[in-house]
């Protein structure tokens, strides 16, 4: 057998002897089944007299239960479940005799605990493999030490060490308190892929029984002594800012305790990444519940004032950035014609390959269109809210975040207190999105804290939600096409820009496989915040560019999935590039996949079928759609799914975010739509802004992954963006029309 | 403020806030009962729905002074050990991405099953329309939802 050895850091293996915990607790055991003969072994387990701690992702119980620090935030995802079987796999421990502790942030012992851009698996892939294996290890030493026999010949099983020759045995529980002094190996081998034997089976959410009967588990369920609550009042638009407040009538309210005004940042405070903030300057109101805070609410009198326009920069993840942030206040309409001004003029070149003005000036024939699709709020079914308790310099936090390592900085600032004087427990987000990696609220509810000296639960409105900005950014895109007299493809140009963000990857498909390719960007200035919405930029380019090449093939009388193995082929043998940043021939291979699992048929006149294909986080995504028109509005009958995205580590759960990202795609492909008007956000909660339900959602979804063995990419991203290519594409082929505006359909009826 | 006795969960529960005060707001303040889930504040997600009787009901539109002696039921109420056939229906089909509307969806589901012991696809469609989720987990719900009828018919 071959054995992949890997170094290990030093830093994981610090040991948190703060979080050892006794009493009883529920075993998630019980969770995998609920048929009623085993209904009798859901019983609550005894919990060990001792812990000992192998490493800061595990402790070993005296009775061999074990107990795995999962170290990123959870959103959905159900990384709960998949990280510590990571663990567990190398450990080679009895699933059942686990349990999943969330770690708090703490960045020394757990490294970047950031849930986003799909790289939770991808990047804890090696490290929680690591802790288990080390473990593993150390207690193979034990053993050997304790029976006196060559370490080589211990094995370990499901929880069990044995040495074969001597006929010895012994629990995990039994060697962990010597284990738990011995030195941290140096080296530690990790299993072959063929050797998982937790790895690629399924494995029920660890969570789920929790969820299903009401447990507190998220951010918005914390209650803590002393608690008070509190709500802020944002400007009513972007492009203004708190003037004065009179919070008198307010405060006179039953249960309010106080109304304060807050400032997000120290002046000259130089921003991360992650700081987007429309509205620094805000009124809170505290006191004993929220819905009496939310009526003092409806009290309170605020001025608010324009702002005026400024630059600054941002130190983020790709260097120091200026950003220009214009004065007065916008509207949908200003923006759509800035976009189609700045559409019609040259843009900034990011690539161009061969001679595509050439190539243009020669073409027989050219197809030009043009895509766009709206901001889109994330609304998370849980609003924005956290709990923060300030005493003197120091800082508790409980909030539902994503990156709560890129808001200590911030905090420490605003509070003028010690980075090290912040502690952060992370409870579950009830979705996050991306919205959730801009932990403002999080400084805001510390700073109200402060101000008020008491413990206190932020809560967010879902009104103050909606129109707090962070959005997905209004886009646009112009492809060109050029075909030479025989039809053959000879060049393509794609321009794209948004508000206030270019949605453009010169150097994805179909770059590298066309001769004559450019690829240029603008931007308009906006206040109106944006920020991550899950597969940010993708969400919109891979519709807007799986629509071109549909319409592309059309016009060279291609298939479709043909057209687009195709240029792959040409990619693949003979890419025109360098920096083209996908492997040509796991993209062929979803294409491929898909094709022989929807029963693809050329020219199916049978049914209505869009497909659409995508490269993003590091993953290999493919649709077909079936839809039928039904009184006019559109019904998504099945969607056919195929996903490289290397191992699949829970494949259930994973086919459980397929789905929830195609029908999240279909609905903002339908329905998502935020418009502004004098920077006034025109939708403020559900009544106003379509969501997808269960009556619009796919009635069917076919997910199917790409077997093989490479270290797992992105999941929870990578299938989302495609659909809205395969949306417009079925749509299409279901009304004769072209759909090149989001949202699709508009007051219950298709545009076109 | 008054006072209010409400029959919750089967236990007689003694409030005293403002009469005005929603359901909701009552379950999660003032009891600690935070199964149920703040989403929208008007009736348009369901991520708040509690039975009242055997209706599902939005509590985030239910004056607490309008309840009566009428018996509510939380998620945290609606079995004794979490093995109501819809809840176990919800983690054989293992519903749940984020989780936070599956309170929500669950209490809505096992009040159309009482009413509706075998609901069409179409039926489970109408109950369950009031109730987002934005994870997109639709598809399981509906799964669960027969799964749970399946069950109760053979039981």
């Amino acid at each position: 057998m071959t054995l992949i050895k890997t170094k290990i850091g030093r830093r994981a293996f610090i040991k948190n002897t703060s979080l050892a915990s006794g009493g009883l607790v529920l075993g998630f055991s019980f969770l995998n089944s609920c048929k009623p003969e085993q209904a009798k072994e859901m019983a609550v387990r005894e919990m060990p007299k001792e812990w000992f701690e192998m490493n800061s992702y595990l402790k070993i119980g005296d009775n061999g239960l074990v107990t795995i620090y999962t170290p990123n935030p959870e959103f959905g995802q159900n990384i709960r479940t998949s990280m510590p079987m990571l663990v567990a796999e190398e450990l080679d421990v009895d699933w059942n005799n686990v349990l999943v502790e969330q770690a708090p942030y703490h960045e020394e012992k757990y490294g970047f605990q950031f849930t986003g851009g799909s790289r939770g698996i991808s990047a804890r892939w090696q490290p929680l493999r690591m802790a288990g294996a080390t473990a593993k290890h150390m207690l193979k030493e034990a053993a050997a030490q304790t029976w006196q026999v060559p370490v080589a010949e211990i094995t370990a099983e499901a929880g069990v060490l044995r040495h074969a020759a001597t006929k010895k045995s012994a629990g995990y529980g039994e060697m962990a308190s010597v284990a738990a002094t011995l030195d941290v190996p140096e080296e530690v081998p990790l299993k072959e892929v063929k050797d998982f034997k937790l790895i690629n089976n399924s494995q029920k959410n660890v969570d789920a029984k929790s969820i299903v009967t009401g447990v507190p588990l998220f951010g918005m369920d914390i209650q803590k002594k002393g608690m008070l609550i509190a709500m802020i009042e944002h400007p009513p638009a972007f492009g203004m800012t708190l003037k004065s407040v009179d919070g008198a009538a307010a405060k006179a309210m039953p249960g309010i305790k106080d109304v304060v005004t807050i400032k997000s940042f120290k002046d000259g405070y130089e921003k991360g990444g992650f700081d987007t903030n429309a509205f620094p300057e805000l009124v809170a109101i505290v006191g004993n519940s929220t819905w009496e805070v939310m009526q003092a609410k409806k009290k309170l009198k605020v001025e608010w004032q324009p702002i005026s326009a400024y630059t600054e920069t941002i130190a983020g993840f790709r260097g120091k950035e200026t950003r220009n942030v214009p004065a007065g206040l916008e509207s949908t309409t200003a923006h759509k014609s800035k976009m189609e001004a700045l559409a019609a003029k040259p843009g900034k070149m990011v690539r161009k390959d061969g001679n595509p003005d050439a190539a243009f000036k020669k073409a027989a024939k050219i197809l030009e269109r043009s895509y766009s699709a709206p901001f889109l709020a994330h609304n998370n079914m849980e609003p924005l809210n956290a709990f923060a308790h300030v005493e003197g310099d120091k800082v508790k936090i409980a909030a539902p975040i994503q990156i709560p390592s890129l808001i200590v900085p911030t905090l420490a600032s605003s509070l003028g207190i010690p980075k090290e004087n912040i502690e952060m427990d992370l409870p579950r987000m009830g979705g996050g999105f991306g919205r959730k990696a801009y932990a403002h609220f999080v400084v805001e509810a510390a700073l109200i804290s402060q101000k008020v000296n008491a413990p206190i639960k932020l809560v967010y409105s879902r009104e103050d939600d909606m129109t707090n900005g962070i959005y997905r950014p209004a886009y646009q895109a112009t492809y060109r096409a050029a075909f030479d007299e025989n039809n053959n493809l000879t060049a393509l140009h794609v321009k794209a820009g948004g508000v206030p963000e270019s949605p453009l990857f010169a150097n994805r498909f179909p770059a590298g496989a066309i001769d004559n390719y450019m690829a240029e960007e603008w931007v308009v200035d906006s206040n109106i915040t944006i920020g991550a919405f899950r597969a940010p930029r993708s969400n919109f380019m891979a519709g807007a560019e799986q629509a071109f090449l549909d319409e592309v093939a059309e016009a060279m009388g291609k298939d479709p999935i043909q057209f687009r193995l195709d240029l792959l082929k040409r990619a693949k043998e003979n890419p025109v590039g360098e920096e083209n940043d996908y492997d040509a021939e796991r993209y062929a291979g979803v294409l491929e996949l898909v094709r022989e699992k929807s029963a693809w048929k050329e020219n199916d006149a049978t049914r209505h079928r869009g497909v659409s294909a995508y490269f993003c986080h590091n993953s290999y995504a493919a649709h077909v759609l079936d839809l039928k028109m039904e009184n006019d509005k559109p019904v998504v009958e099945k969607v056919c799914c195929a996903i490289d995205c290397g191992v699949v580590v829970n494949p259930d759960a994973a086919i459980n975010m397929a789905e929830g990202a195609i029908t999240d795609g279909v609905g903002n492909a339908f329905f998502g739509e935020l418009t502004f008007e004098d920077g006034v956000p025109q939708k403020n909660n559900f009544h106003q802004y379509q969501m997808i339900r269960m009556k619009e959602a796919p009635k069917e979804i076919d997910v199917h992954f790409v077997q093989n063995e490479i270290d797992p990419t992105g999941m929870g991203e990578p299938p989302f963006p495609p659909i809205f290519g395969a949306v417009a594409n079925a749509l299409y082929k279901a009304t004769g029309q072209r759909h090149y505006e989001q949202p699709f359909v508009k007051e219950k009826k298709v545009v076109g | 403020m008054a006072l209010f006795n409400l029959n919750i969960n089967g236990k007689t529960q003694e409030i005293d806030v403002d009469p005005n005060t929603p359901m909701l707001w009552v379950l999660r303040d003032h009891l600690k009962l935070v199964g149920t889930k703040y989403g929208c504040g008007i009736a348009q997600c369901g991520a708040c729905t509690v039975h009242l009787g055997n209706n599902a009901v939005r509590s985030c539109q239910l004056p607490v002074s309008s309840i009566g002696e009428e018996k509510v039921t939380t998620i945290e109420g609606l079995s004794e050990n979490g093995d109501h056939p819809v809840q176990k229906a919800w983690l054989e089909v293992d519903v749940p991405q984020c989780g936070y509307c599956q309170a929500g969806q669950i209490m809505t589901a096992a009040a159309l099953l009482e009413k509706n012991p075998n609901p069409s696809d179409s039926e489970i469609e109408t109950a369950m329309n009031g109730n987002i989720c934005r994870c997109g987990t639709y598809i399981r719900i509906k799964k669960a939802v027969k799964m749970a009828a399946g069950a109760a018919a053979n039981s």
